[in-house]
């Protein structure tokens, strides 16, 4: 117990701009690591969506088979399913600091030496780092679906759903910093997320809706996920051209095609805003 | 002459209609372990959460390690080491994990993280538990892991929230032989509250915290003679009547508490012979103690610890029943 070796004394820096980089990159890696160390968590993310693709998709194919013009309604439903794996897994990132907050932890990343709003964007690359690796593994699944495995689609599907998952979890740690209890974020969730998924024309094309759900669709964020991500994938197809109509029509703002760019740029606008004001909230949290 | 470690003035924190500390002074010098004393809801964990920068005062001041803890708020979090009352461990991690992390959140130099994580591990005996997924440790062994992180940084002053509250009397101890180990080793400053009486036995120096305010500060030692008499606990076959016995013949209120009837007297051990001999009550067994900081908390506050937490009445209350009865200190 004695142990006469002398005190081992370390100081700590002032805080600087590498301290906050540092800082970011911690909590982005602690982010990796407990998605690791927790695989029940990469598969219960995935059962969700992949129900959809294969069950929904495959069942309805016999209502179906009519309007998608030849098109399985397996390879319709892909781009929505490319999308929600990643907002599931990014939700579910953005849930830890309700967990973290209710077993102590975010205290102690709260009292250390650096700005809230590197946990924060530590914890929202983190997010989208970890639902990436998960849509990389429905990517995987193109070709059950088929659709091709061309780089070049993967590549912009990657991309697009790096995006997104960095959106939703900014947009999910908007909510849980304002939530003390894991109950009741999953409560919000469920309020929130399956709403999001069925408005954005994951499952239909997004042309001749009844006016209501069009204007929902047009408010929807994840709509502007969606749709990108089908014309990415139908520009790999080959189908008939009425097939790419019926079924890839675009989203329209009072008859104007909203280009894809425009698409990508309104989910990082988003992304930036929510970004923003969690920031903001989390700073103003004792 | 080192600036203080710890420097309060005039410190107040309110919640809306509640005024959680009522402008507290005190000054802990370098080298110190100075102790927080009062049930809960006495307002420590409040002061404890402002000097840590984790809640803003109302008024007055605080300096921590010779910084302000509004203005050089990075300074002080880089100074001090906290261990809280409720667990704020990675349970996913290994303890090697989280104390990795703790050094690198801290930005602590890459080469020292590894001979000092083995120091601080060693000195609360878990250094052959470090690969260990926390998850697996038992509520006493966290504690302990939270005390080596909170000294993974070298700070200069240690903070530890009520740091034995719900581990075994065997775990109690030893958490108390590592402050006090550390004292000796470290050349730090410890800050704790606590309400159990037998511990704040531990601190150099305690002040005794009664609805926000510090009613009494000094050692146990010089707190305790100023009680000044022993307690006397007689358990007999009629209390009713061996109070009023104790009033005509004596001239003391006694009162009964936890069972028996328990009074203060100078030289107790000389008073017992006279107590057999005039009290004309049958007594079954008597026992005679040297005051405890139990009787100094009671003698300033008018109550023991443990019946203030039993009533359980909220802090306005508190205070307002406080008001009623002006006279109610010592």
């Amino acid at each position: 117990m004695s142990a006469q070796a002398p005190v081992v004394r370390v100081s700590v820096p002032a805080r600087s701009l590498g301290s906050e980089l540092r800082a970011i990159r911690i909590v982005w890696r602690r982010e990796l690591l407990r998605f690791a160390s927790d695989r029940l968590r990469m598969v219960t993310a995935l059962v969700q969506p992949l129900l959809f693709l294969f069950v929904l998709g495959s069942g309805l194919q016999k209502l179906s088979s009519a309007g998608t013009h030849g098109v399985s309604l397996k390879t319709f439903i892909y781009p929505g399913i490319l999308c929600i794996a990643v907002m599931f897994t990014a939700m579910f990132s953005a849930a830890s600091i309700v967990w973290d907050r209710e077993f102590g932890f975010l205290r102690e990343m709260m009292v250390a030496p650096i700005r809230r709003s590197s946990i924060v964007i530590g914890k929202c690359l983190g997010g989208a780092t970890v639902a990436g690796f998960q849509g990389v593994i429905v990517i995987c699944l193109a070709g059950f679906v088929h659709v091709p495995y061309d780089p070049l689609l993967i590549l912009g599907i990657f991309g697009l759903q790096l995006l997104l998952a960095f959106t939703i979890t900014a947009f999910g740690v908007m909510i849980a910093v304002r939530i003390n209890q894991m109950q009741a974020f999953m409560g919000v969730m469920q309020m929130v997320v399956m709403p999001m998924f069925f408005i954005s024309g994951a499952l239909f094309p997004v042309q001749g809706l009844p006016g209501w759900l069009e204007f929902l669709n047009r408010i929807d964020p994840l709509t502007y996920a969606v749709d990108p991500m089908r014309r990415l994938v139908f520009n790999h197809l080959s189908i008939s051209p009425a097939a790419r109509r019926a079924l890839d029509p675009g989203v329209t703002w009072w008859g104007w095609h909203v280009p894809a760019l425009l698409e990508a740029g309104v989910i990082v606008v988003l992304g930036l805003v929510m970004l923003g004001v969690a920031i903001w909230e989390f700073s103003s949290t004792e | 002459m080192t600036p203080p470690a710890i420097e309060v003035r005039a410190l107040t924190k309110r919640f809306d209609e509640v005024e959680a500390v009522r402008g507290v002074d005190f000054e802990v010098p370098v080298g110190e372990v100075f102790g927080f004393l009062g049930p809960n809801g006495a307002g420590k964990t409040t002061t404890i959460n402002m000097l840590c920068t984790l809640a803003t005062p109302t008024s007055g001041s605080a300096h921590v390690a010779g910084f302000d803890v509004v203005t050089q708020r990075d300074d002080v979090r880089r100074h001090i080491g906290l261990v809280f009352q409720d667990p704020t461990l990675d349970s996913y991690l290994t303890a090697e994990q989280n104390l990795k992390l703790h050094a690198e959140l801290y930005g602590v130099q890459s080469d020292l993280v590894a001979p000092r994580m083995q120091q601080v591990m060693e000195m609360v005996g878990l250094w052959e538990r470090r690969s260990s997924p926390v998850a697996t440790f038992s509520g006493g062994m966290r504690r302990r892991l939270e005390i080596a992180r909170g000294l993974m940084h070298s700070p200069r002053v240690l903070f530890l929230d009520e740091p034995t509250i719900g581990l075994d009397p065997q775990t109690r101890r030893s958490i108390w032989t590592y402050i006090r180990e550390l004292k000796e080793s470290e050349d730090i400053t410890i800050f704790l509250t606590t309400h159990y009486m037998d511990e704040a036995e531990w601190c150099d120096r305690i002040a005794i915290m009664d609805n926000g305010e510090i009613v009494a500060l000094d050692s146990p030692d010089t707190l305790k003679a100023r009680v000044g008499e022993d307690r006397i606990r007689i358990n007999t076959d009629d209390d009713e009547r061996a109070i009023a016995a104790i009033r005509d013949v004596f001239d003391i209120e006694a009162t009964v508490s936890e069972g028996a009837v328990t009074f203060g007297v100078p030289g107790g051990a000389e008073f017992v012979p006279r107590l057999f001999g005039e009290l004309g009550v049958p007594i079954r067994s008597v026992s005679v103690s040297r005051p405890t900081l139990d009787d100094v908390f009671m003698s300033y506050t008018g109550t023991t610890i443990r019946d203030r937490e039993e009533n359980d009445v909220l802090p306005a209350q508190r205070a307002m029943m406080q008001r009623m009865a002006p006279g109610g200190r010592g």
